[in-house]
């Protein structure tokens, strides 16, 4: 590990004797999953439990013109059937707009369309039943009468005067749009020996998280009270929007949050069939579960990417990028998606070319635009896959032209390590990146130059290889920025309260959640480095709005950063708390003692005062023998939210190598490095695991996924087999490097980690791919690179 | 619809008798009848491999198989094989390589790794690959499963990995 310069007179709390902070350590609770006995939603059943499956509409675009549910309610084992009008009495509808995100428009959404559908997929009734497939039996019997009116698909003619309007009272399919100019862009390019442009093509994709969404909502009459049991990564988002949409007060709302089966984005935000499942569990008195189905998933998770983006890029002769350009248009489904936006993606973009490149010249426009589609919003690495697949991809482009390697037009334009802080041309604030040091890691990972040269060995049998690089930076540790100043009640600060129990064990109760990532084990470790307890008496509590201090959740690459450093604040209060009545109890003071290994001890000479349990034991039962004035708080809660820089930036590169067969035109992945730079590392093991998920969401990205719509706006590959996915014989070995540039607007350190593999890895893979096919002089610019995309380029089909 | 039938099976080598739709597959019978939600269902039409059971010892796609078709036969779920300790050396590997995160593939995973390695004592990381591409991870990229495999199938053969 290279550990650039931190400030070295400050006394860490983390480098304690037995630290965690560093070391891998295996998750806690790991063995429930293991033996499949762990709690996903779709394992819950409550007492009286009804199922909902909904009716969804097989049209792009229609008017409702009837519905009848008479025959569907008097099938076998229905409660009853609920159509969008008679929903609509218990919840209202919503608009997924956010006030920062300036012009941004959106149309009301209903829980259940009412009178109009727009996107294939859209519940047009609900059907309540004994069990999912009596309820399924039933939704074939409810008879919706559709006047098919004509569907916007192609998002490239969505603005056209010719081409309906979604939402005839926005006026037009355009939901937003950004302009940003930096610099001087015409001079740049009037200036630059060579001036390339293109056109960048991303399919539509969706997570295909394994378990799919699901809910269990129980209103309790005599309560006033829902609890809602989601795999969600923002407990508190859902409780806010639920009472809202309910006219109920957030303290009538509980969600609950157990195991969840994968995330990744997908089960941040709150779907039209959510909510009509919270409000059908309030009309009818009862606990109602809602498990979306595999062709459900495909047609209402949200999807991503679907951009086309044309790039441009200036460069001298000397390697010297002298500007980039870019006009993005991106198709987001009917509506903007609720509460976080389907804008947020186009913002990044513009947000992110460029930014690893010391330019300051710099021009974007994104547009996004309406379509009859399924809803699109963030998903894993937000905008930054495209960011970094125009730029990564502009910039071998420009090389190409100037007969330069990708190395070395990198290494003439990447911000330098010792530049910082400073800003992009988009106005991000930089911290702290090492551009430099990562590039130079990577390179020596890979052996470049021996990779070279096989390459070109290769190339004289025919065999075609190619070497992908991409610089990325990443948005982690987001502060109120992202959607609170837009006014979302989405929290971007997070708490830990944590506390000794009467045994000497400690419980931490963080608002952050878990979907694997393993926030339970880096919440443990830091607690129990701080307070010098051992991991295995460390309990962490999380997902329970009930049970925990108020905060944002697990997204955006928040959870170390933002919730590891409320939990450091939180254990030193309370370590300070416990040394306070030990003193008292030993006579001495509070800085004569510490705690190491479950025991208060001498700073002196280490020698074991007093264990946490006794401790514990004379604090909660024997309080009469403490001096007189002494009153214990063994519970501390402390909250954090970064407030210096609006994001902590991370940073890193990527390479892929791999071959193509140009006959059958199959990407082979033979390898794939990472170095990254999140920052303090709190578990080298899961911060490595999380880079390897991430890379391979994007290499699935980059080869296979796509949601394939027809011109009228059907999805035509709604399931598993059609719609491919990364698959372990197809993927290659990561090897995963760090660069650990601290932030030092925490004690902590620890930036995010979780969307960097996604970042950069497509674009490594699309410029190794058009390295392969270099003597070919094909290139592309459009993922994912099927067999198709491939074989038209060289012009085999 | 029509009438329900008797079934009796072996369940983690316990009796089951019960009475179940024709129509109702094995996964379901598992989770929503015996409680034994370890079996997860992904994608419901055999390609996602989450709901990997096993019968008379050979691993199955439970949500391919009718419950109706097990009538004597001996299943085997997660939770049978965890509690006869059979897989305890290739959980322990799964812990100490953190090859599982949201852990919703792992029951499955779990249940075609074992087939493989009592199939082939020390297969190479390709074959590895190659065995388990009919269990989707969407979480960790498979390398630490794989290497998690690899080293349970050494440690077998009284390798150190």
């Amino acid at each position: 590990m290279t550990s650039l310069p931190t400030n070295p007179d400050a006394l860490s709390v983390l480098d304690r004797p037995n630290s965690y902070i560093g070391k891998t350590v295996p998750r806690p609770n790991l063995d429930r999953l293991l033996q499949g006995r762990g709690l996903y939603v779709s394992d819950i059943e409550l007492p009286r439990m009804a199922h909902v499956a909904f009716l969804r509409s097989p049209h792009a675009h229609a008017a409702i013109t009837g519905i009848d549910t008479a025959a569907a309610k008097r099938m076998p084992g229905v409660f009853t059937v609920v159509t969008g009008r008679e929903l609509a009495a218990v919840i209202t509808p919503w608009v997924g707009v956010l006030s920062h995100l300036k012009g941004l428009k959106s149309a009301p959404q209903s829980a259940i369309a009412i009178d109009r559908v727009c996107w294939q997929g859209e519940a047009t009734a609900a059907i309540v039943a004994t069990s999912r497939a009596a309820a399924e039996d039933a939704a074939e019997h409810v008879a919706v009468e559709y006047e098919e009116l004509e569907a916007v698909t192609d998002m490239s003619t969505a603005l056209d005067p010719s081409t309906p309007v979604i939402h005839g009272s926005l006026g037009d399919n355009l939901a937003f749009e950004r302009n940003h100019t930096a610099g001087a862009v015409d001079l740049a390019f009037a200036e630059s020996d060579e001036v390339v442009e293109a056109e960048f093509i991303f399919g539509r994709h969706t997570g295909v998280t394994l378990e799919p969404r699901a809910v269990v909502a129980d209103w309790n009459a005599a309560e006033a009270r829902l609890t809602i049991y989601q795999g969600t990564q923002a407990p508190h988002m859902v409780q806010n929007i639920a009472a809202l949409h309910l006219g109920l007060k957030e303290s009538q709302v509980r969600v609950v949050c157990k195991d969840v089966g994968g995330s990744f984005g997908i089960k941040v935000h709150i779907y039209a069939d959510e909510m009509a499942t919270y409000a059908l569990s309030k009309l009818l008195r009862r606990p109602i579960k809602f498990v979306a189905d595999r062709v459900e998933s495909f047609n209402t998770d949200i999807h991503a990417r679907d951009h086309r983006c044309k790039g441009k890029i200036g460069v001298k002769r000397d390697g010297t990028i002298t500007a980039f350009e870019i006009d993005d248009l991106t198709g987001i489904g009917p509506y903007s998606m609720y509460p976080r936006t389907s804008a947020i993606e186009a913002n990044q973009v513009v947000n992110l070319v460029g930014g690893p490149y010391v330019t300051r010249n710099y021009r974007a426009r994104a547009r996004v635009v309406f379509q009859n589609k399924n809803v699109m919003c963030q998903y894993r690495a937000v905008g930054h896959p495209i960011a970094c697949s125009v730029t990564e991809g502009l910039v071998d482009l420009a090389a190409m032209k100037i007969g330069m390697d990708p190395v070395e037009i990198r290494r003439r334009n990447l911000i330098a390590d010792d530049a910082y802080p400073c800003a992009s041309p988009a106005g991000l604030r930089f911290e702290q990146l090492s551009h430099h040091a990562s590039l130079a890691k990577l390179l020596g990972m890979m052996d470049y130059d021996a990779l070279r040269a096989e390459q070109a060995a290769l190339r004289r049998k025919s065999i075609h290889r190619g070497i992908g690089l991409a610089s990325f930076i990443e948005v982690t540790n987001p502060s109120a920025a992202f959607y609170g100043v837009g006014g979302a009640r989405i929290s971007s600060q997070d708490g830990v309260a944590v506390r000794l129990d009467a045994q000497g064990s400690v419980i931490c109760q963080t608002s952050i959640t878990e979907q694997g990532q393993g926030s339970e084990s880096l919440t443990a470790q830091i607690v129990g480095s701080v307070l010098g307890v051992s991991m295995d008496r460390v309990r962490v509590i999380l997902g329970d709005t009930d049970n925990t201090p108020y905060g944002g959740g697990t997204w955006a690459s928040r959870g170390a950063g933002i919730g590891g450093e409320a939990a450091l604040q939180a254990a030193k209060v309370l370590r300070k708390n416990i040394l306070d009545v030990a003193a008292a109890i030993l006579q001495s003071t509070p800085g004569e003692l510490d705690i190491v290994k479950d025991n208060v001890v001498n700073v002196s000479d280490g020698a074991a005062r007093i264990e946490l349990n006794e401790l514990a034991r004379i604090v909660y039962f024997r309080p009469d023998t403490l001096p007189p004035g002494i009153q214990p708080e063994l519970i501390a809660t402390r909250h954090f939210v970064p407030r210096e820089y609006p994001f902590a930036f991370t940073n890193g590169v990527q390479a892929s190598w791999l071959e193509v067969d140009t006959d059958t035109g199959f990407v082979k992945l033979l390898k794939h490095w990472v170095v990254e730079d999140c920052g303090t590392i709190i578990n080298p093991q899961l911060v490595d695991e999380q880079i390897r998920g991430g890379v391979v969401q994007g290499l699935g990205a980059a080869l296979f996924e796509k949601c394939i719509y027809d011109e009228r706006g059907q999805l035509i590959n709604a399931n598993m087999a059609d719609y491919l996915v990364p698959m372990s014989g197809e993927m290659p070995d990561i090897d995963v490097g760090h660069v650990v540039s601290p932030t030092l607007e925490t004690e902590l350190g620890a930036k995010g980690a979780g969307e960097a593999g996604t970042a950069g890895a497509a674009a490594a893979v699309a410029n190794a791919v058009n390295d392969a096919l270099g003597p070919f002089g094909a290139r592309i610019t459009e993922i994912p690179l099927t067999p198709r995309v491939i074989l038209k380029a060289l012009g085999r089909i | 619809m029509t009438a329900l039938v008797p079934l009796s099976l072996d369940v983690n080598d316990e009796r089951v008798d019960a009475y179940v739709l024709p129509r109702l597959n094995l996964a379901d019978f598992l989770r929503e009848h015996l409680k034994l939600t370890g079996t997860h269902v992904g994608c419901e039409h055999g390609v996602c491999g989450a709901c990997t059971v096993r019968i008379n010892g050979e691993i199955v796609r439970s949500c391919l198989m009718l419950a109706v078709q097990t009538q004597n036969a001996s299943v085997e779920t997660i939770e049978g094989l965890s509690d006869g300790g059979e897989i305890a050396d290739l959980q322990a590997a799964f812990r100490a390589r953190n090859a599982l995160q949201c852990g919703f593939c792992t029951p499955g995973m779990l249940m075609a790794a074992q087939d493989l390695l009592k199939q082939s004592s020390v297969p190479g990381r390709e074959q590895i690959r190659e065995h388990l591409s009919g269990n989707y991870c969407r979480c960790t990229g498979y390398q630490a499963i794989v290497d998690a495999v690899e080293a349970t199938a050494q440690a077998r053969v009284g390798r150190v990995p």
